[in-house]
């Protein structure tokens, strides 16, 4: 599985018969940092995820299993969307990723 | 799923005797502004695609989950044509 931000959506008419009403997001994959790691990839929407959220999703065959019992021909599908996620930085501190959750400076209101 | 524009045709008669009467394309994966990416890569067709259109390509095993393709020798079907993109990118 993969962080990504989702970054927009596409609208197909004439598609599988099998992908019909499941959303398509494009995904924009991102490293722990938060910065933008490789292509863009076209993804299925099995969570409600929404245009601007960090997701994460899954490639290859299981793309199809959240849809079970349908099949639809799925190579990467949003099975979910992050919250927060911390990592454990060089002088063992936890750092929230994402900017909005960060705590705020704690000098801040001395 | 990837983004990719539909550039050519391939004809091939002597085939795998799973790929008759499928029709093959020349793609150019694109990014979602419609720039292009990468190298060709020949798919099957499932939506009757046309030259110059935006599709949607899946690949891989899942390749194989596109209808009619059930058992095909295939990594890469085209599964749809995209009406419309939106990318609303604000970091």
């Amino acid at each position: 599985m993969q962080l990504a931000r989702v970054i927009g959506d596409v609208v197909a008419t004439i598609k599988d018969a099998n992908l019909t009403g499941i959303r398509l997001l494009i995904l924009q994959p991102i490293a722990a940092s938060g910065d933008d790691a490789g292509r863009t990839v076209v993804a299925l929407d099995s969570v409600g995820a929404g245009v601007g959220e960090n997701v994460f999703f899954v490639r290859g065959r299981e793309a199809a299993f959240p849809f079970y019992p349908g099949e639809p021909p799925a190579d990467a599908t949003v099975i979910g969307i992050v919250d927060r996620w911390d990592m454990e930085t060089q002088n063992s501190e936890q750092r929230t990723m994402n900017p909005e959750l960060r705590p705020q400076n704690p000098e801040a209101g001395r | 799923m990837i983004l990719a524009r539909i550039v050519g045709t391939v004809v091939a008669t002597r085939k795998d005797d799973r790929l008759v009467s499928n029709k093959l394309m020349i793609a150019r994966p694109v990014d979602p502004h419609g720039k292009v990416e990468g190298s060709y890569l020949v798919a099957v067709d499932t939506v009757d695609a046309g030259f110059g259109e935006t599709v949607l390509i899946v690949s891989g095993s899942s390749a194989r989950m596109a209808s009619g393709l059930k058992d095909c020798p295939v990594d890469a079907a085209i599964v749809g044509i995209v009406d419309t993109i939106q990318v609303r990118d604000g970091k």
